[in-house]
């Protein structure tokens, strides 16, 4: 491989990195959102039965 | 003209603050020749006159954000400025107030820092005087605004700066420009575009910085 | 939060993004001919320069929310504003990184002081960085809305400016040594630069909108939890 042709394929890599970093962050958000609705699920459920 | 009295009235205030207890114009002055000594001390023996203005502009900015921190420290103290807003004036009146006092102090200091550099390194000519001058109303309109945004947070002291040099990138091209360039003309016209954009959007904008 | 648009053309959005960035790689690299000079290290521009003006889109949306946050005072423009100039901030630090790149293959240097846009964008870099830095001190409420909003305006205005004194600077600085002309297109070339800029800035619009659900659901959430607990 040229030179050339690594820095194009790092310039596109860093594009493809940023995109994966972000799916990551999502990733977190979205287990971090599953736990707290699970939480609530579980404290509406026992409001329900306290009635 | 009452909007111009009131403007006058309170930098007037901010003055005769100033006189009284002198806090800041007293350690401008001591930091902005300590900052021209140290730089004597920073420039290597073949560095040009050019290579000292430059340094000159370094020196002013920073002078500049030191006594800036302290711009709205009277009102923070005394819990001054919710008074004030709430006062019938318009509320630009504030800013313009705060940024005509910053404006006299800084003048202030520059008289002495500039004859300070022409003593020290190289002769100071009038364009670099005109560029001075254009560069601190920018320096007071932006200042005086992101510094009251500054009061408002938790940090206060240690992000003025960093709000305030990106912004004060342009003045410095322009300032550095007047002071070295054969043909200051563009760059003088430069920092006049820079404080009539600028002092609008300050004027315009800080009604909201204040009030919720 | 009753104002929440529907965000049922997200993933639709989303779509079109993957579509269009796949389309865009494939043009740039399979149909797009070598440029003659820079050889295949000008590929990069079908990238970095899309994803700068999408940049500078982002700051500007985030602008005009912020002026609607002033004039009509709804909540929802100070969030919107905030993701816009998030989504601006992070394409700005793709385009530094890109242009760097781009520098080291075409000049040898990882930074160029002659390249005007990408000391531009090292400054608004910084510039919005501080931004950041402001909101997450402030307390959260309409002052901070408020601050952050007229911030967010200092930023257009900062553009041109900025643009300008860089351009003025370099007659003293140095003499620029070698231009980056407008690499002269062909018409393939420049339609792959068209599909790759539409490419990037719906892929930023898509983002942007993933964003505003994820920060829209936190709130919700927070809101069930208050009449939960209550």
């Amino acid at each position: 491989m040229s030179s050339g042709e690594k820095y194009t394929a790092a310039a596109y890599g860093i594009v493809f990195l940023t995109i994966l970093v972000y799916v990551v962050i999502i990733a977190a958000k979205l287990s971090r959102l599953e736990r707290e609705t699970a939480e609530l699920a579980e404290l509406a459920r026992s409001r329900r039965t306290d009635v | 003209m009452s909007y111009l009295s009131d403007v006058l009235t309170l930098a007037r205030k901010d003055l005769r603050l100033e006189l009284r207890a002198r806090d800041t114009l007293p350690a401008m002055l001591l930091f902005v020749v300590s900052i021209l000594v140290v730089f004597h001390f920073a420039l290597p023996a073949g560095a040009d006159d050019d290579a000292a203005r430059g340094l000159l502009w370094i020196a002013l900015v920073f002078t500049a954000l030191l006594g800036l921190a302290r711009a709205w420290a009277p009102e923070r103290e005394s819990n001054a400025l919710e008074g004030l807003v709430l006062a019938p004036i318009d509320r630009s009146a504030i800013w313009l107030g705060k940024a005509v006092a910053v404006f006299v102090f800084l003048a202030a200091v520059e008289v002495v820092a500039l004859l300070a550099f022409a003593a020290f390194f190289a002769p100071v000519d009038g364009a670099t005087i005109l560029g001075v001058l254009l560069a601190d109303i920018g320096i007071c309109a932006v200042g005086t605004l992101l510094a009251a945004m500054a009061a408002a947070s938790r940090t206060r002291e240690l992000i003025l700066p960093l709000l305030f040099l990106p912004l004060a990138i342009p003045l410095v091209v322009g300032g550095v420009g007047a002071s070295i360039a054969p043909d200051p003309g563009g760059y003088l016209g430069f920092l006049a575009l820079y404080d009539a954009l600028f002092s609008i959007l300050c004027w315009a904008s800080f009604e909201y910085v204040v009030t919720e | 939060m009753s104002t929440s648009s529907p965000s049922n053309r997200v993933p639709f959005i989303a779509a079109a993004a993957a579509a269009l960035v796949g389309l865009a790689i494939v043009f740039a690299f399979f149909v797009a001919p070598e440029d003659a000079d820079q050889g295949i290290s000008q590929r990069i521009f079908y990238f970095h320069v899309p994803i700068a003006l999408t940049a500078y889109a982002c700051f500007g949306w985030g602008a005009l929310k912020a002026l609607l946050l002033l004039w009509k005072k709804e909540e929802r423009y100070d969030l919107e504003s905030y993701v816009a100039i998030h989504q601006g901030t992070i394409f700005g630090a793709m385009t530094l990184l890109t242009g760097s790149i781009w520098a080291k293959a075409s000049w040898g240097h990882w930074w160029v002081w002659d390249s005007k846009q990408l000391v531009l964008f090292l400054v608004l870099f910084l510039f919005y960085s501080a931004y950041f830095m402001l909101r997450f001190s402030i307390e959260e409420g309409p002052r901070r809305a408020n601050i952050s909003a007229v911030y967010a305006l200092f930023g257009v205005v900062l553009i041109p400016v900025s643009f300008l004194a860089i351009r003025l600077a370099e007659d003293f600085i140095h003499p620029t040594t070698f231009t980056r002309d407008g690499p002269q297109m062909t018409g393939t070339m420049f339609l792959t630069f068209c599909i790759a800029w539409v490419a990037i800035t719906t892929l930023a619009y898509a983002l942007y909108r993933v964003e505003l659900v994820g920060k829209r659901l936190d709130e919700n959430l927070r809101e069930l939890r208050e009449a939960l607990t209550a």
